[in-house]
């Protein structure tokens, strides 16, 4: 199986990002490199906009993530409650 | 009258109409007229309409989410240069690679910001245009933002003083400068396929992530920022190139061969065109987050097949050279310093011999290749150091005819073996440092015998200072062509061990803490 992936800087707003991709993403592999921040999930990732915002406690855009994002893989789905990265199709 | 207030529009419902909406079929004249560039390659595109935007990514949110990393961006520049950030860096030798970076880096992303302006032109679907122009600007603003952050280090070092009369004349800048003029030249899918598949997805997570990364460990917020911020629109153009390449194979089962070879040939070009950032990894980041192997095995090998593993269901294949690359892996970085350490006297940075201790780092992290090929080389080169006889290569190196790379690779299977490939082409001989450089000019020969080789150049004439005799009683070429170059002798190029940069570093970092 293949892994899908999301890097970010590491700041204020991703540290809520994180912890929320966290949550919704049992099987998520964090990697601390320095400035940033790798994660890595078997085969599919969410990035749920309830969960950011219990997260940061304000509403949240998804869209956000553009300004933190360093990188990530797999195919795009976006809408505005879920993010999600896969390669399964 | 009452007035149904409708509800904010649902983002896919906004970004059709705000994309596809926009676009229109011509009346008086034929779309292939208006649209000229979309036929000669052979790719057959039956239905434009299929494109999938993977980013529903409008305009307006476009420049909203691109202002604010700006604001960012520059926030944390101007404190960077207000606090004399530079003094932070752990060790001035680490300040080479960014001079590197400078003569290198921002003219690729100026001539990308070309390609996808023309593309931005030429592609007949309004899904790809609109992100092709987004990519346009999103690559200027690279160009300028790494300008912009690096000219602070000009204040205060040597090197940096020229790097865009540089870029285009010293004699190792000509490999980045070739292989984006190679892009810019080719059809338009060619292009796509070269800088969104394989250049941004499958390889630029090499630069911008370790390399990046490593910036932030060595205490270098200016090119951190900077470099983050130019991946953050990366990540959007890597889902540019898989959508585009999912939509060419998906439009017509001819295309797969065309796409395939394509493919082939730019994961090449591209792998070859990172040996510097091997290299920069390797041994000029002071403080080291990861070796190139390791980068490479993390997101080549693992990340990088999962792509071709997904891939695999179009018929798409790893390509061939990837056997050769996993080979190289242990090599490259080595290699590349070495031909650098040695032909110092014409570089515009410093470079030095690993200490002891990075020379144990290097053996832990290669322990199949380090000690037993290239610590015996650099320790002798440390012999004649001390002996005062520091060893300057004086010649000039024969160049591969594709990538432009001094022939420093060698054999797969035997490191000491350098590989030299060769081709006759109407009556005259070219030369190549591997099959796949071969095969990518035996492919388009018209195209690469024009290619502009700067030891040939040098050896033509061309690259003298203007108004020097070559004639002339003492004439020396090797102080000509510098002058050309506008590298400083003696100041901009040789060791760092004795240097302007490294004693003024020292002298101002010993101002910066204590009275």
């Amino acid at each position: 199986m293949s892994k899908v992936f999301i890097a970010l800087q590491t700041n204020e707003a991703s540290r809520c990002i994180v912890q929320a991709i966290l949550a919704d993403n049992p099987d998520a592999i964090v990697n601390r490199q320095p400035a940033m921040i790798k994660i890595d999930v078997p085969d599919r990732m969410v990035i749920r906009r309830e969960t950011i915002e219990e997260e940061v406690g304000r509403p949240f855009d998804l869209q956000e993530i553009h300004v933190h994002l360093i990188s990530l893989s797999g195919h795009v789905d976006e809408s505005e409650d879920e993010f999600t990265l896969s390669w399964a199709r | 009258m009452d007035m149904k207030v409708k509800k904010k529009l649902a983002l896919k419902e906004k970004f059709a109409l705000m994309t596809r909406g926009l676009a229109w079929e011509t009346s008086y004249e034929p779309m292939e007229a208006v649209y000229p560039q979309m036929a000669y390659e052979g790719l057959r595109i039956h239905n434009w309409d299929a494109w999938e935007d993977p980013f529903r990514m409008t305009m307006d949110a476009y420049w909203k989410y691109q202002a604010e990393k700006e604001r960012k961006l520059y926030a944390i520049i101007d404190a960077f240069a207000q606090n004399n950030g530079h003094l932070g860096v752990t060790d001035a030798r680490y300040i080479n690679a960014l001079k590197i970076f400078l003569s290198a880096v921002p003219m690729l992303e100026y001539n990308a910001h070309r390609g996808f302006a023309r593309l931005g032109r030429e592609m007949r679907g309004v899904g790809p245009q609109i992100a092709c122009q987004m990519q346009a600007i999103d690559e200027l603003r690279h160009a300028q933002t790494q300008i912009h952050s690096l000219s602070n280090y000009n204040r205060f070092y040597n090197g940096f003083h020229d790097w865009k009369h540089m870029s285009d004349r010293v004699w190792y800048l000509s490999v980045p400068k070739s292989f984006f003029e190679d892009a810019c030249t080719c059809g338009p899918f060619e292009f796509i396929i070269a800088i969104s598949f394989s250049f941004e997805y499958v390889l630029t997570n090499l630069v911008f992530m370790p390399f990046i990364s490593g910036a932030a460990y060595n205490g270098d917020l200016g090119a951190m920022t900077f470099g983050f911020s130019a991946q953050s629109d990366e990540a959007r153009h890597m889902t540019l190139g898989l959508e585009v390449i999912k939509f060419m194979l998906e439009q017509d089962p001819a295309n797969l061969p065309i796409i395939q070879r394509w493919i082939d040939k730019w994961t090449w070009r591209g792998v070859r065109l990172l040996t510097i950032v091997a290299m920069l990894m390797d041994y000029m980041l002071p403080k080291r987050i990861m070796s190139w192997k390791e980068a490479w095995e993390l997101y080549f090998e693992e990340n990088g097949m999962a792509l071709f593993n997904d891939l695999a269901r179009y018929g798409i294949k790893l390509p061939d050279c990837t056997e050769l690359i996993r080979k190289e892996k242990d090599h490259l970085s080595h290699q590349a310093w070495n031909a650098f350490y040695t032909a110092g006297m014409m570089t515009n940075f410093h470079t030095w011999i690993p200490t002891p201790e990075e020379m144990d780092w290097l053996a832990s992290k290669y322990p199949d290749s380090f000690d037993q090929y290239y610590r015996p080389r650099f320790e002798h080169y440390r012999e004649l150091e001390k002996a005062g006889k520091r060893f300057y290569n004086t010649s000039l190196p024969q160049l591969c005819q594709v990538c432009q790379i001094p022939m420093l690779f060698t054999e797969g299977d035997d490191p000491t073996q350098i590989a030299y490939r060769q081709v006759t082409h109407q009556g005259d001989k070219y030369h190549f440092c591997s099959d796949y450089c071969r095969d990518i000019f035996t492919h388009e020969p018209d195209k690469y015998v024009e290619a502009w080789l700067p030891a040939h150049q040098i050896f033509m004439g061309n690259c003298f200072n203007p108004g020097d005799d070559p004639s002339a009683a003492g004439f020396d070429p090797k102080k000509s062509v510098l002058d050309y170059w506008h590298i400083a002798f003696g100041r901009d190029n040789m060791d760092f061990e004795g240097s302007e940069d490294q004693k003024n570093f020292a002298a101002w970092r010993d101002q910066a803490t204590r009275n």
